[in-house]
């Protein structure tokens, strides 16, 4: 195929001449807005790449006029907001929870600070507003495990629970089931028994089954978890006696619990938040609806 | 180069090869239904998280590299290799180089690259890499029959019967080795054992990320920007029957943009534990980037001057033009997203999304989708579609679909950044990060909605390439002006 130079009848524009499977090519030339503009944006990357820290040489680079750096940046955010921050939360820091709350400001700013933590922080567990959820413990209704006091959610945050930090709480239910300390209809009876606690008792449990399964409870659970069922907090033994289960509502979850126990853990937040922010914590969740 | 018999001043006839071309197009329909309805799935487990049914293949993190790699390597990629052996072929007047069994093995081989691949997706493999899942043994596969490809492409050029190469085939072949070596260099690892397929990264840490980034940056800017470029530079002015505007232009925009493309990788690392000085020039050269990639989109929209009114009898020829413009736009939001402080806003957040999406959707697909029609009724000698009035339908649907899509990730992305980055009067956040979840969920929903109207463009397409593959064929027919047939 030989080169052909036509005029193109529209636009009025020669054609190179080449030709492929009938597509052929004008010769227009570049377009002077594209040029100049890309020519713009050369030069701005030019003054960009002088101002900021760009060209690599051998073990260094350019650092630019400005002196610029993405750490310092960050460092000075941070202690902007760090700044910010100490204006209220220094206060908090050092007062006592009564004295908190008594001051309306600090109450109010306690109550921002721990809002923001715990749905950042907490709730992706413990649930909005604290409502909790199958194996993480509800912190708005009253059923504490650990204690509902100021001082025991404060302590529960700091150290956590079966967190491994030294101070953390701890205990241990025993595996009824899988060591033996229980026969599998042993297990049957006393989770019978529970979930007369529960207050959804199985329909066809006989008299002889409950009365069975209430003296393997007297035997076996009591000591933790109360007599009535009603929990023991120096064990973290949840309160049985209730409509807030952590293991789940179902005897069949019972009977799991009792025979192979799951125990959750919560972190310790002292390495994370600081004191001022935890203690805002212990105030936002005792105001969930449960603190005592 | 193999050099023709000239017999009485003319080259003999050709016959092309448009059998693996015709099963190119088949699998590209197929693989574009199966990412787009895996797509609207995933927006439906977006906005209602139950859909993800408690089953480990149904999760969200292993179907989503099936949407990516369906859409970007099943569809895109069997798109690419289809146009590119057809255009290589007519534009070199040349059969493709290495016989029919070759192209068959590159056709095959390809399509069981992408099944195996998304196999091992849903069954718990990857290697996590964006764009680069697949473990090594398929990277291995892949690069065998990659390198066959380029060896089939560039042998095609080789035997040409014109003095030039056309621009189309500068894109397509920049496409074809630039892919190889991304893929290579950003696969590279070390299997844990050669019977198992867990391997470990060559790279560490924060080389690890700037390799991972070279690639994914290129991928987009080589196989979606520089591939489908190639596809424009074809089919526009085929379908508008008018000249390329600017032969000057394409040469200066090629070369800028292959030049300028491959050290913009770090824009997608800004704000990270990448030395400052890699950031400001991934910063620097997606600012000059722009109007390189802007002279493709003058280039495609300018072949058009004298031939507009085609656009209102021919809605396959408004796909392209359509898709140009996309390509337009994204090619300026992308530079915009990569200067820091616009950055700072928009990473993280669905706007990465939207803007990827305008670019898929918009221009990938659209490119595509217009190729395609045209394409169909050449390969297997029709007259037309089976019917025009669905292609028409289809383009509607489907730009509505893409306007829901960018519109609510745009918002959605907006309203993301700057509810992260609101503090109150003592300092602290003012919006935790389900608060902008659930603030995002009606953007979700309409995003799904815009994906629903993409996909059921894309099934009234399916339709219509069927029943014109399906209908009768004539005994002779007049093909687009300019469009020799096989053997002529």
């Amino acid at each position: 195929m030989t080169d052909q130079i036509e005029r193109d009848p529209i636009t009025g524009t020669e054609t190179t001449g080449h030709e492929w499977d009938g597509i052929k090519e004008l010769n227009t030339p570049l377009p002077k807005w594209w040029l100049y503009t890309w020519l713009a944006c050369i030069a701005w990357a030019a003054v960009w790449c002088f101002l900021y820290p760009s060209i690599p040489y051998g073990p260094s680079y350019w650092h630019g006029i400005l002196g610029h750096t993405n750490r310092a940046d960050v460092d000075r955010e941070v202690h902007a907001v760090a700044v910010q921050r100490s204006a209220v939360m220094d206060k908090i820091g050092t007062m006592s929870f009564a004295d908190i709350r008594a001051d309306k400001g600090l109450a109010e700013a306690a109550n921002t600070a721990g809002r923001i933590t715990f749905a950042n922080n907490c709730q992706p567990c413990h649930g909005a507003g604290g409502a909790g959820a199958i194996g993480y413990p509800a912190l708005a209704t009253g059923a504490w495990i650990w204690g509902g006091k100021l001082e025991d959610i404060q302590q529960t945050l700091i150290h956590g629970i079966r967190s491994g930090d030294p101070e953390a709480r701890d205990s241990q239910m025993p595996r009824f089931g899988i060591d033996g300390v229980l026969k599998p209809e042993e297990i049957q009876h006393v989770a019978d028994f529970v979930m007369t606690y529960y207050g959804t008792p199985r329909k066809d449990a006989t008299p002889a089954e409950l009365a069975a399964g209430a003296e393997i409870f007297a035997n076996n659970c009591a000591a933790c978890h109360g007599d009535k069922g009603q929990g023991g907090r120096e064990f973290g033994a949840p309160r049985l006696a209730s409509e807030v289960h952590l293991g789940g509502h179902t005897r069949q979850d019972v009977i799991n619990q009792i025979n192979n126990p799951h125990m959750g853990v919560m972190p310790y937040w002292n390495t994370r938040l600081d004191a001022a922010t935890i203690k805002s914590l212990a105030l936002y969740v005792h105001d969930l609806g449960g603190g005592e | 180069m193999a050099s023709p018999v000239m017999v009485n001043g003319v080259y003999p006839p050709v016959e092309y090869n448009e059998e693996v071309v015709r099963k190119f197009m088949i699998a590209a329909m197929f693989w574009a239904v199966i990412a787009f309805t895996v797509g609207v799935y995933l927006a439906l487990e977006l906005s209602w998280p139950e859909f993800n049914l408690g089953y480990s293949f149904t999760n969200f993190g292993r179907l989503r590299p099936v949407h990516t790699s369906a859409a970007i390597f099943a569809f895109g990629g069997s798109v690419l290799f289809g146009t590119a052996m057809h255009v290589v072929q007519r534009t070199c007047r040349a059969r493709l180089f290495g016989g029919r069994v070759l192209a068959d093995f590159i056709f095959w081989g390809y399509q069981f690259f992408i099944v195996m691949a998304a196999l091992s997706y849903v069954m718990g493999f990857s290697k996590s890499r964006e764009y680069a899942e697949p473990e090594w043994h398929i990277d291995l596969w892949l690069t065998l029959v990659w390198v066959l490809f380029a060896v089939v492409f560039v042998g095609t050029l080789m035997k040409r019967r014109e003095p030039h190469i056309y621009v189309a085939n500068w894109f397509y072949l920049a496409f074809i080795l630039t892919v190889a070596m991304l893929h290579i260099v950003n696969n590279l690892a070390v299997p844990v054992s050669f019977y198992g397929s867990k391997s470990y990264s060559l790279f560490s840490g924060v080389q690890d990320a700037m390799i991972q980034w070279w690639y994914g940056h290129n991928a987009v800017g080589f196989f979606l920007t520089a591939g489908f470029l190639g596809m424009m530079y074809y089919f526009i002015p085929k379908a508008a029957d008018r000249p390329i505007y600017s032969y000057r232009l394409s040469i200066v925009h090629f070369w800028s943009l292959i030049f300028l493309y491959i050290w913009a990788g770090p824009h997608h690392l800004l704000y990270t534990s990448l030395p400052d000085w890699t950031q400001t020039l991934g910063t620097a050269f997606s600012v000059m980037l722009w109007m390189p990639s802007w002279g493709g989109m003058i280039n495609g929209l300018m072949t058009l001057s004298g031939a507009w009114d085609k656009l209102r009898t021919n809605p396959g020829l408004r796909f392209s033009v359509t898709a140009v413009g996309f390509y337009g736009m994204a090619t300026f939001e992308g530079p915009v997203m990569s200067i820091a402080s616009v950055n700072s806003l928009s990473h993280y957040t669905d706007w990465g999304i939207g803007h990827v999406h305008s670019g898929s959707l918009g221009w990938v697909a659209f490119i595509s989708f217009g190729a395609m029609y045209y394409l169909i009724p050449v390969l297997w000698k029709r007259p037309e579609m089976y019917s025009v009035k669905l292609i028409a339908w289809h383009y509607w649907i489907a730009t509505l679909g893409i306007v829901l899509y960018i519109t609510s990730m745009w918002v959605a992305g907006i309203m993301e950044g700057l509810m992260w980055r609101a503090y109150d009067s003592y300092g602290f956040l003012q919006y935790s990060f389900v608060e902008s979840v659930i603030a995002a969920h009606p953007f979700f929903v309409i995003r799904m909605g815009g994906g629903v109207c993409f996909l059921t463009g894309a099934l009234m397409m399916a339709f219509n390439m069927f029943m014109t593959i399906r209908g009768p064929k004539p005994a002779s027919i007049s093909m687009p002006h300019g469009y020799a047939l096989a053997g002529e």
